[in-house]
């Protein structure tokens, strides 16, 4: 059957694929748009972050032989951990100067992460395989879907939504969008903002931590796997919204698949239509699908 | 122009013209130029610098009187990286011979540099057949294997197997078009078609999207023209997708490595060509030995090349009687090769090392007696027959 001239399965195939990278799209905006929300950086060391945690869990799966499911929490936490120290040594020294800045550090720090890295790993990436209970591949009818690509959106959409939730409806969520409107009025009231701030920033980057776990078999891990992603995740987040976190999600989502389409359609235009995309939005809604004018 | 810097003018325009120049006394320097630390680092890479070492040592490390000195960089698959520093050695250090390795790209690109300077340039690790047809110079001389001998040898024995409805996956640089176009020509001669083609970048990270593609097209066999990381994550995410339940896969450019990588499960019954074996004779089996003792692996052809190319090429300084490059060319051109690489084979006209090329058939598990006991030999093709013909060659130097 076809739909514009392309076999159905072809079209479903791609789009479901889609959706896999969609997922990952989302998860790393979502960590952008909050840490830019609520710290107003622009966190360009979130791709090299989104490494470390797929660096952590090979190299925990390798040294140590740590099954998957538990670096599922460590590697995150060990990301976090990071980008604590980051944000208490040296970020917070730049707060009051312009965003460039802090842009420019976290571009020092993926630099750095990512040479270091490379040096002792060469740049193709190391193998990872998906842990036993995900293997083997569901019958779509229209394609085989690996079941460790199902896990991945599913995980995805549970962080995804599990932090909405968590800033959208709970008590925690309203100190911190509090925070984002007007820190000093918040500080007034007795809150802890600039802890609250540290946590974000590792609560940000340990969801790129995340990521970079759920990445880990499906694509190489390899230290410039970050850097491939990071620009179309900021074209997702500029796209959505800064500092809008349901934008975030749904643009990620829909990105991943519209990238998906366009692979099937004209696959040499695939790699720039997100910023054909990004593009269009700034020029008819400059502030992004869901953000709001500051 | 007063006088001072007039003389410091020609002062510095001369020394930049002995810049140039071969010297005759110091150290004779050979350079080394390949993958070192990515998809390709594995089949060549340091283990390739080191079977050079090998072969100097082997060698006696001295020749005409001078003392071998061999210079390595890593050109991460960067055609004007590869260059830029052949050029830079050439000028200012007086490399005397480039050995090239992995990467058309590069390959392609060092081959003009080395043209232009006047140095023997042989390449070992690539693939392009183009180094010795459309790109074809005094100065090169293309080693261990081409994409023609790919495609005749392998590519062949495939559609003659029966399986001729081909589509392509296709690495997007020099070596993936040379290896589709080549093969593509076998398999149009051979009765069979091609469904069509796909490009991945070099080094992707996720093969999803073009194995599906590549299923859609409903063709038979899917044939990979690419070759170390590239086609070992290929050939995983084709398992991982079920790709391989409409699909038969075939290997263009198949390395023991990838194999090891894969293990035997995933490539048993795999047709692929090679120019060399470490257990063929007890010459290749002695050099895989030290080999393995070093690097915990069994050297590829490539490898084997490297060491073969490095003793060939110093063989020929040596007869010769000089570095300089017309002789020592014509000198590699007119003497047989024979060692533990290859037996009676030589350098045509064209730059193009004709030896035996093997048909070679990955055993099944159970099969496989040793560690690295991956191979049994189908067919031994004759360099003649496996390589670019006069008649076909693109060439101007060969006689037709």
């Amino acid at each position: 059957m076809d739909l514009f001239g392309i076999p159905l399965t072809a079209l479903l195939s791609q789009l479901v694929l889609g959706l896999v990278n969609g997922s990952f799209y989302a998860m790393l905006s979502l960590g952008l748009a909050v840490i830019f929300g609520l710290l107003n950086v622009i966190n360009f060391s979130h791709g090299a972050l989104f490494m470390m945690g797929a660096m952590l869990s090979w190299m925990g799966a390798n040294y140590f032989e740590l099954p998957y499911g538990l670096m599922l929490l460590l590697a995150p936490l060990g990301v976090g951990v990071l980008g604590v120290l980051i944000e208490r040594s040296m970020l917070r020294r730049l707060y009051k100067l312009d965003h460039l800045y802090s842009l420019l550090l976290t571009f020092g720090i993926t630099l750095v992460l990512e040479g270091v890295f490379r040096s002792f790993f060469g740049s193709s990436g190391q193998p990872y395989s998906p842990p036993e209970w995900l293997t083997g591949a569901t019958d779509l009818g229209f394609m085989m879907l690996p079941n460790y690509r199902a896990w991945v959106v599913l995980a995805s959409l549970a962080v995804c939504f599990a932090t909405w939730f968590v800033i959208e409806k709970t008590k925690l969520g309203a100190y911190l969008r509090a925070g984002t409107e007007n820190p000093r009025l918040l500080e007034a009231f007795g809150v802890n903002v600039p802890l609250m701030i540290t946590l974000t920033y590792g609560f940000g980057v340990a969801l790129a931590g995340f990521a970079g776990v759920l990445a880990a078999p499906v694509m190489q891990v390899s230290p410039l796997m970050g850097s491939n992603l990071i620009i179309v995740v900021f074209a997702v987040v500029v796209i959505g919204g800064m500092g809008s976190i349901l934008g975030s999600i749904f643009t990620g989502l829909g990105l991943g698949v519209i990238e998906g389409f366009t692979r099937v359609i004209y696959p040499e235009g695939s790699a720039t239509v997100v910023f054909v995309v990004m593009a269009i939005v700034l020029v008819v809604r400059p502030a992004g699908l869901f953000g709001r004018e500051k | 122009m007063t006088r001072k810097p007039l003389l410091t003018t020609l002062a510095a325009a001369l020394a930049l013209c002995a810049g140039t120049a071969l010297a005759q006394t110091g150290p004779l320097k050979i350079g080394f130029i390949t993958d070192m630390s990515s998809l390709y680092a594995d089949i060549d890479g340091p283990a390739g610098a080191e079977s050079i070492k090998m072969a100097i040592a082997d060698f006696g490390g001295k020749v005409l009187g001078r003392p071998i000195e061999l210079l390595t960089t890593d050109h991460q698959n960067k055609a004007d990286l590869a260059a830029s520093k052949a050029r830079e050695w050439i000028d200012q250090q007086g490399v005397s011979a480039i050995i090239g390795g992995t990467s058309s790209g590069t390959a392609l690109a060092t081959n003009k540099v080395a043209a232009e300077k006047k140095r023997p340039y042989i390449n070992v690790g690539a693939g392009s057949a183009r180094l010795t047809n459309e790109e074809c110079t005094p100065y090169t001389v293309h080693y261990a294997y081409d994409t023609v001998a790919l495609s005749k040898v392998a590519g062949k024995a495939i559609i003659q197997k029966g399986d001729k409805d081909w589509f392509f996956l296709t690495a997007d640089y020099a070596f993936g078009y040379s290896l589709e176009a080549d093969a593509t020509t076998v398999v149009k001669a051979n009765g069979g078609t091609v469904a069509g083609s796909i490009r991945h970048p070099l080094n992707a990270s996720d093969f999803s999207s073009f194995l599906l593609q590549a299923q859609s097209s409903k063709a038979k066999v899917l044939a990979m023209a690419n070759a170390g990381g590239d086609f070992v994550n290929a050939m995983k995410a084709a398992k991982e997708f079920g790709i391989f339940k409409t699909m038969k896969p075939a290997g263009l450019l198949v390395f023991i490595n990838d194999v090891h990588s894969l293990g035997l499960k995933n490539t048993e019954g795999l047709l692929l060509t090679d120019g060399w074996y470490w257990n063929q004779n007890d010459d290749s089996r002695k050099f895989a030995a030290r080999f393995f003792e070093k690097f915990k692996r069994m050297p590829s052809m490539v490898q084997a090349g490297d060491y073969s190319a490095t003793l060939s090429y110093l063989k020929a300084v040596q007869a010769a009687g000089s570095d300089d490059a017309d002789k020592v060319m014509a000198t590699l051109k007119s003497n047989k090769i024979n060692d533990l690489f290859a037996k009676n084979a030589y350098i045509r006209a064209d730059g193009r090392m004709i030896h035996d090329m093997y048909l070679m058939e990955v055993k099944k598990q159970a099969e496989s007696n040793t560690p690295w006991d991956y191979y049994k030999l189908v067919a031994t093709v004759p360099g003649d027959q496996a390589y670019t013909t006069p008649a076909e060659s693109k060439c101007a130097l060969v006689k037709k």
